[in-house]
């Protein structure tokens, strides 16, 4: 294939991979009368930051914001350290019915989400947590997914290692901290990685356990703008682009990381 | 008799015994194995184990969420089977699956086979095809039924201008899930080229050297060579897309509501709807294991028949 041609090709692709994003800044610039105009206006005359205002005044955006920011990092925090001692255990300690608890570990993978999401309802409201952080939180404690991608990873990691450390007096908790966690931190990266995009963009969950402002994240925040607002497409999409601008950011900075996790996801 | 025969063959070795697996701790290690399984054992009971019991048991009664619970056996499943509009839910799911699997694949793979070389900013290129995986989904519905808004959406005036009038996209019953579909694909594309990347860099060149000294063409070297060698990639992207196609909800929630008139009611927006709109969690429950069974059924039906199509190279 010439070469012209394949460069014409990729980079029609990216130029429609980011068509839609640049068309939302443009939207939320453009001043609210102009916005449903036929045809549409690509450099909007009188352009403000007014949408922006506008979003601010109808959602607790930036509460909202931090509710994700902070639900994401704690989530992910959690997932990790009770993903890693459980897999630890699952690797290193000898224990009657430790393969049949991982078979059940493993089950639960396999469960959809709108399969848990009616009973878990039933709980939340049953022990009177529904419309608050705890419950957003709850089902994100602890990770199967994660309990099998650390076990792999500590599988790779020599015994040798731990019985140096056991000759020099370590217990199990000293060698997970200071032997086996250190020697895993790319797959912890990983695992973090993909625990942060799930939680910072998750719907289904929010939307069935949150109903006041204050405790919504921002997808749900989105969303609900919108069935605000059907009409007003210039907040729309100023509220979208105030979203993606912090996952954005992090994206830069980890884009090497985060490619090469999800490449290596797909490799046998 | 040979000459291999003729020489005696050296014993096996004993087997070192210190290397030998240790005897199984027993109990020995309780305290430190609840330690380490409790953090995640817990919480797995409590938000996961549980609610799976709780779904099958709600599955077995007709309940509103509010008055007490009826015992209906397997009446839920029952009905299920026979009710129109869950045949259409899953239907629509199933359509979707067929739009956007193909899309999303082809795209993937043609977007791979051209990053695969060397060419400036190609990097660069991949992080802007990554971008809309990292986009929530929200984010990605709303942009994308902002783009295809019939009455002032930028694609409808922008078939205007080659004199295409545009439909309705997802307002027209017809149009609505080709909506979603192209949605999906546009969201996913740069994931499925992203593993298949990885498949393609995983295939050791001379392979493609060789048939090239042997005078395939270009076709005949993707088609034999390369296709072949990237099949674990390929099962790994259809599962994949499979379980979450079966299990379609953001975008279709959020783009049209499962409407106009139920032309794009899939199994999960179903399963909202039950619950939260007809107070019926028991048949929404029976749903969901419905559609547990199908995936799973068609997850195991795949991994037996990968022998016949996925070569590990």
């Amino acid at each position: 294939m010439g070469k012209v041609l394949r460069y014409l090709l990729v980079g029609i692709g990216a130029l429609v991979m980011l068509f839609p994003f640049a068309w939302a800044v443009i939207t939320s610039i453009t001043p609210s009368d102009a916005v449903l105009s036929v045809p549409p206006d690509f450099t909007p005359e009188g352009a403000s930051l007014d949408a922006y205002g506008r979003l601010l005044e109808t959602l607790p955006f930036w509460r909202i914001v931090l509710n994700s920011a902070w639900i994401g990092a704690a989530s992910t925090t959690l997932q990790l350290v009770t993903s890693a001692m459980a897999a630890y255990a699952f690797a290193r300690l000898p224990f009657p019915g430790r393969g049949a608890l991982f078979a059940v570990y493993l089950a639960t993978l396999m469960m959809p989400l709108p399969v848990l999401v009616v009973p878990l309802f039933i709980e939340m409201r049953a022990f009177n947590l529904v419309d608050t952080y705890f419950a957003l939180l709850a089902p994100t404690i602890a990770s199967a997914f994660g309990v099998f991608l650390l076990r792999q990873a500590i599988n790779q990691v020599p015994r040798e290692f731990d019985e140096a450390a056991v000759l020099d007096g370590a217990g199990h908790f000293r060698i997970f901290l200071y032997v086996v966690l250190p020697l895993i931190r790319p797959a912890l990266a990983t695992f973090a990685i993909f625990g942060f995009m799930a939680s910072w963009n998750s719907y289904l969950w929010p939307l069935i356990i949150i109903k006041s402002p204050e405790f919504m994240t921002l997808p749900l925040g989105l969303a609900t703008l919108h069935g605000q607002f059907t009409t007003q497409w210039d907040v729309v999409m100023a509220g979208s682009v105030v979203s993606v601008v912090p996952i954005l950011i992090l994206y830069v900075f980890a884009q090497k990381h985060v490619i090469a996790s999800v490449a290596q996801s797909g490799l046998k | 008799m040979s000459v291999r025969q003729a020489i005696p063959q050296a014993p096996p070795k004993a087997p070192v015994t210190h290397a030998r697996p240790r005897r199984r701790g027993g109990w020995r290690y309780a305290g430190t194995v609840a330690l380490f399984l409790l953090p995640s054992l817990v919480p797995l009971t409590l938000y996961t184990l549980i609610p799976m019991v709780g779904s099958f048991w709600t599955s077995l009664h007709e309940w509103d969420l509010i008055t007490e619970m009826r015992w209906v056996g397997l009446g839920n499943y029952i009905e299920l089977v026979g009710d129109p509009d869950t045949r259409a839910a899953f239907l629509h799911t199933l359509y979707f699956i067929a739009g956007y699997l193909p899309l999303v694949y082809l795209g993937g793979l043609g977007l791979a086979v051209l990053l695969n070389r060397a060419m400036p900013a190609r990097g660069l290129l991949r992080g802007v095809y990554f971008l809309p995986v990292i986009t929530s989904w929200v984010v990605v519905a709303l942009m994308w039924k902002w783009l295809l808004n019939p009455a002032s959406g930028i694609v409808n005036w922008a078939l205007g201008l080659v004199g295409v009038s545009g439909p309705g996209w997802w307002t027209d019953p017809d149009w609505a899930m080709p909506s979603i579909i192209l949605a999906s694909a546009w969201k996913d594309l740069g994931f499925v080229m992203i593993i298949l990347l990885a498949g393609l860099q995983a295939i050791p060149r001379e392979y493609q050297e060789a048939a090239m000294v042997d005078g395939a063409t270009a076709w005949r070297r993707f088609r034999h060579i390369t296709l072949p060698l990237l099949s674990p990639s390929t099962f790994f992207v259809v599962v994949i897309s499979l379980i979450n196609g079966f299990q379609v909800f953001d975008q279709v929630q959020i783009m049209t509501g499962g409407g106009p008139g139920g032309a794009t009611q899939v199994v999960v927006s179903q399963i909202y709807d039950l619950t939260f709109r007809y107070g019926r969690a028991g048949a929404a429950s029976a749903l969901s294991w419905l559609l547990f069974a199908l995936v799973l059924l068609v997850t195991i039906v795949q991994i037996r028949g990968q022998k016949r199509w996925v070569t590990y190279g």
